[in-house]
């Protein structure tokens, strides 16, 4: 799977299971800052890309990731 | 330091009448139920099908999905009572109530549904795929914490939990609040959104519930020799509390006073009444005794009136053993009538209703009231409303558990 394609599936995730406003969601687009997901949330995100995308992560893969595009290529990675 | 007077002066409500103060009142006087089918889920195999059920609100449109999704639907229903609240009693929501403010809500259950979605998961997919939203939404806290977020709310906070007795219970431990001046302000809100299909089958388990299924709308009927339980429902109502002088330094208008509070418990079995109203009956004199006012000054009493068969008859025992001869004059109801039982959002919900009685001179009738039983044989307004001058009015909840919380509120 494309670095794109992988975005595409974030995004509608974002959207439909969060209810992120799709207008928000790029790839610099910051986690906390800009798309208002608090620690509570990311557990969430982690929880619907591993469904998604059949992975698993583990929580010290997630100290790096900050914003959209880190957590694009992360799954990426894994994929 | 002088004990302070408390006065209400913001009301908010959503409730299977309407979704503001005004439409409510309307619905009330009227005497129009707020029973129906179950919409929320398939109830079909349920031996009982209907319940009071707030009308007529997406939570997603009101506060956004994304925050809507936080929330389980006792959250939403208490955000949006308090807004009503915050603006009628003349705040302005863009600035946060700060620390000044305190907190009480009152709750039977919390969040029910989320304890039972999380259950769901767990047995199907794991404790791995609980959602980390689980816990926040099911602890019985969850109102308090999220309106007091919401609104910011920084004084002093708690949450009740005496079953149907639960925000009757708030509202007078909030007013102690502020006659002790800890705080001069107080939110306190009521809220149950305790309908599912788990809690439907429990209380008919118990039977506690109303199963005549073929006209929900006449199924709750308070005192009528033909009662058989009561009808679940649910909703929120938040009313702000404050001292008289703080009303009196902000100009702004106030529905009464809350001049009376008096609890008890009936120490006897955990889900029947105490034989002859007893614990009620304590409950009843220690308010009054807190009003400092005497039995015949009460004008209006607004009955815990379930429609069970053991509720109403002890409490119609215990305002007997109170007021004696009175007993037969005094205007009772029962708003539950047309509400259903919003368990611990009751109390809430008829501090409100019976504010209004006062303030509008007018009694909501206790509606389906056709077959009087000879053991409930007092003055229940039934069917229509009565215009009649009020001065004080009475509010009475009792809860599973043996809990008795009864308020009394003021003209002056």
């Amino acid at each position: 799977m494309e670095v794109n394609e992988v975005f595409e599936k974030v995004k509608t995730l974002f959207e439909e299971e969060l209810g992120i406003d799709s207008e928000k969601i790029n790839m610099d687009a910051k986690l906390e800052e800009d798309l208002e997901i608090d620690s509570l949330g990311i557990v969430e995100v982690v929880m619907a890309f591993e469904d998604e995308f059949e992975i698993e992560i583990d929580d010290e893969e997630l100290t790096d990731v900050g914003t959209v595009g880190q957590a694009v290529n992360l799954l990426h990675s894994k994929l | 330091m002088t004990k302070q007077r408390v006065v209400v002066t913001g009301l908010g409500t959503i409730n299977p009448l309407g979704n503001n103060v005004s439409d409510t009142w309307k619905k009330l006087v009227g005497g129009v139920s707020g029973i129906d089918y179950i919409t929320l889920f398939d109830a079909s195999d349920l031996p009982v099908t209907f319940a009071g059920e707030v009308k007529n609100f997406d939570a997603n449109e009101y506060m956004g999905k994304q925050n809507a999704r936080k929330l389980d639907r006792s959250g939403h229903l208490s955000i949006f009572a308090a807004e009503e609240a915050i603006q009628d009693a003349g705040f302005d929501l863009s600035k946060p109530l700060g620390e000044d403010f305190g907190i009480v809500f009152g709750t039977g259950i919390g969040g029910i549904g989320a304890t039972e979605d999380a259950v769901r998961v767990y047995d199907e997919r794991g404790s791995t795929r609980i959602s980390p939203l689980a816990i926040t939404q099911l602890m019985p806290n969850s109102s308090t914490g999220q309106v007091a977020i919401k609104y910011g709310i920084q004084g002093p906070s708690l949450t009740i939990t005496t079953a149907c007795a639960a925000s009757a219970n708030a509202i007078g431990e909030a007013k102690r609040m502020i006659e002790q001046n800890i705080v001069d302000k107080v939110l306190v809100g009521g809220t149950e959104s305790g309908t599912t299909s788990m809690t439907i089958g429990a209380f008919a388990q118990i039977k506690a519930l109303s199963k005549q299924n073929d006209e929900p709308q006449k199924a709750c009927k308070p005192f009528d020799k033909n009662r058989d339980g009561f009808v679940m429902a649910e909703g929120s109502t938040v009313l702000i509390l404050e001292s008289e002088s703080s009303a009196k330094d902000r100009n702004v208008e106030v529905y009464g006073y809350i001049s009376g509070y008096g609890s008890s418990t009936d120490a006897y079995h955990i889900t029947a009444p105490s034989e002859g109203g007893v614990g009620a009956l304590r409950a009843m004199e220690k308010a009054i005794s807190n009003a400092d006012i005497s039995n015949e000054k009460i004008d209006y009493i607004n009955a815990h009136g379930t429609s069970t068969p053991a509720n109403d008859l002890n409490e119609t025992l215990a305002i007997k053993s109170l007021m004696n001869d009175y007993a037969y004059e005094v205007n009772i109801s029962s708003t539950k009538s047309m509400t259903g039982h919003l368990l611990g959002g009751g109390g809430a919900f008829e501090a409100m209703a019976s504010l209004l009685t006062m303030k509008n001179n007018q009694i909501p009738p206790t509606i389906n009231l056709n077959d009087s039983d000879e053991d409930c044989d007092l003055n229940y307004t039934p069917n229509h409303f009565v215009d009649k001058n009020m001065d004080h009015v009475m509010s009475n909840s009792f809860g599973f558990g043996g809990h008795n919380a009864v308020l009394i509120f003021s003209k002056q």
